[in-house]
């Protein structure tokens, strides 16, 4: 079966003054999978994340979301991708209501519509019964978790979720990770998650890549590229393995 | 244009609830409680036995009582509510790390500048409005005179022209909060704009304008007429100059222009003061009329700045 591309890049490219943040990436993202963006800090994930949505403009090179180009056509692309930042802030005085239905607003939504999504969106991350305290009154994960609902709440066809493990207790780590799975075969939406956490992205993603200093130094199903690296045959790896082979490579 | 309807409406909530506006309102409130005393005792005084002028309404404003008139006021701390309303719309937001979820969302990022600054301007004209109302409220209890139409039009103008200097302020500020990443230092770069604009410009126009005609003194009538129109020129770059200006003429009919006039003798003095009718209404926007246009074109030429300026910015969280 052919999938179908959703996120195509090509030689893309970032430079901060004479620092290669982003160098000539290439990849694809396919409908519906969660693909993992791994790699050590300062790999250039959030550029590269940044650059498909439209808020940095690339230095070279392409990227097309659905058959847009975000540089040209950055509006259409923030339409249809939800996105929730490594560092998330909110509007600490509004509750949880207050600040998803502004969400809901800047996407145009309609009222009816707007007030159905976003119970859906507080049920589904569970934070239906603390949706009327202020946002300043929540704790580390609470805000992750209504980060995620205001992700939803835009209902789009794919998530960037940027580290969205960032300081959670092994517990709530868990289940988000179980969340992220559980939507991306509910509703069908395709994921790219960035994260440290190489065990758990192994029990969740369909794919990954592994970016080391701006570049993408391997792309594909988990098994092939343990297959690539650990020799084949190899009952039993570990992402981390693969990982540090590549890292040590680099 | 869609996102500016809602960043409106949040920010003009996020205002109203907030401390500084209820503070700034309530000093707000006395100054035009003082100054409707101040000169309205004065104003009572002073008419107890003749005859009414033509405008004495008008007078509550311009009229500086013990201390000072309203129209100074203005053009002394209005440039401090535009800053003050200001100076943190971007940065805040990008310290927070929520500039960057509002503009991953499809709006155009334009609509965030545009909706603060109209947010911005919306306060500012009730809190003008609300100035004005007061002290002709209290004005009209106190001296007891009703304001006439043509008054109130003139009064209407005056609020107009206010707004836009306030808006003007607010400009820069947010201009300052665009530029500087951290709060306090766009709040400087505020202060420090207003410092110039409002005291600099004009003390450096007369340095400037002595330096450039020293050859002037009362036998050599060119040069100082030079002088003083090197001197206007250099003033209109303040925007206090042309709020005090333009506001002066409107509000207070019996002055003609916004020159002073050089060299006055005795006789000119004298003959002058037998013309001295208060300009028609007509006339007075007349003359007004190019210190209001250049007023809002220098509010323009920093929407501009401030424009290029986001729209280049990288965004990124933190
Ligand atoms: N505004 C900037 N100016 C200059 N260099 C920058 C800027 N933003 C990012 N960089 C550089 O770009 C590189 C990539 O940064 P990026 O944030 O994309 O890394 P990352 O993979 O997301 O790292 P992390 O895992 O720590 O989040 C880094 O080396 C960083 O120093
Ligand atoms: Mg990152």
């Amino acid at each position: 079966m052919e999938l179908k591309t959703v996120i195509e890049t090509k030689e893309l490219t970032k430079i901060y003054n004479t620092q290669i943040a982003v160098d000539r990436l290439t990849f694809k993202v396919y409908e519906s999978e969660i693909f993992g963006f791994l790699g050590p800090n300062g790999a250039g994930k959030t550029t590269t994340l940044l650059m498909i949505l439209g808020l940095t403009e690339p230095t070279t090179g392409t990227v097309q979301v659905l058959d847009v180009n975000p540089v040209r056509e950055p509006l259409k692309v923030k339409r249809f991708i939800g996105y929730l930042p490594e560092n998330m802030g909110f509007y600490r005085d509004l509750n949880a209501w207050e600040s998803l239905r502004f969400v809901a607003e800047l996407n145009g939504l309609p009222r009816q519509v707007a007030e159905e999504r976003i119970v859906d969106a507080l049920r589904c991350v569970d934070m239906l019964k603390d949706a009327n305290k202020k946002i300043e009154a929540y704790s580390r994960g609470m805000r992750q978790r209504l980060g995620i609902a205001e992700v939803l709440v835009k209902n789009p066809k794919i998530a960037f979720l940027d580290e969205p493990t960032l300081g959670l207790d092994p517990d709530a780590t868990n289940r988000m990770m179980g969340l992220i799975k559980e939507l991306s075969k509910e509703k069908h939406m395709t994921v790219l998650l960035s994260s440290h956490l190489l065990h758990q992205a192994q029990k969740i993603c369909d794919r990954v890549g592994i970016m080391i200093n701006g570049r993408m130094v391997a792309q594909g199903a988990m098994d092939q590229l343990a297959e690539e690296k650990l020799g084949v045959g190899k009952e039993t790896y570990t992402l981390e393995e693969i990982y540090m082979k590549y890292f040590q490579e680099a | 244009m869609q996102g500016i309807k809602p960043i409106y409406k949040k920010e003009l909530s996020d205002h109203f609830s907030s401390y500084r506006f209820l503070i700034l309102f309530a000093l707000i409130a006395m100054v035009s409680m003082i100054t409707a005393y101040m000169v309205g005792m004065s104003i009572s005084k002073e008419l107890k036995d003749i005859a009414k002028p033509k405008f004495v309404f008008l007078m509550l404003f311009t009229s500086s009582g013990a201390w000072f008139s309203l129209v100074q006021f203005v053009a002394f701390f209005g440039p401090l509510i535009g800053l003050i309303l200001g100076f943190d719309t971007i940065n805040r937001e990008r310290n927070e790390g929520t500039l960057s979820k509002l503009l991953s969302q499809p709006i155009y990022r334009d609509a965030v500048i545009n909706a603060k600054f109209l947010a911005g301007l919306t306060v500012v004209a009730i809190m003008m409005a609300s100035i004005v109302l007061l002290i002709s409220a209290l004005g009209l209890i106190m001296i007891g005179v009703i304001p006439g139409q043509e008054e109130c039009v003139r009064i209407f103008i005056y609020l107009i022209v206010s707004i836009m200097y306030l808006a003007f302020w607010l400009e820069v500020a947010i201009l300052f909060s665009i530029l500087f990443r951290s709060v306090a230092t766009s709040a400087l770069a505020g202060l420090a704009m207003w410092i110039f604009f409002s005291f600099f410009i004009s003390l450096g126009a007369s340095a400037i304008a002595n330096s450039l005609t020293v050859d002037a003194n009362d036998n050599n009538s060119d040069a100082l007429v030079l002088r003083t129109k090197i001197e206007t020129t250099i003033n209109l770059l303040s925007p206090m100059e042309l709020y005090t200006d333009s506001t002066t003429i409107i509000i207070n009919p019996m002055r003609k222009t916004t020159r002073t006039l050089v060299q006055m003798g005795m006789m000119e003095q004298l003959s002058m003061s037998r013309f001295s009718g208060p300009l028609p209404l007509s006339q007075s926007i007349l003359v007004v009329m190019p210190y209001f246009i250049f007023l809002i074109a220098i509010t323009v030429v920093f929407f501009a700045f401030s424009y290029v300026a986001f729209m280049r910015q990288e965004i990124r969280s933190l």
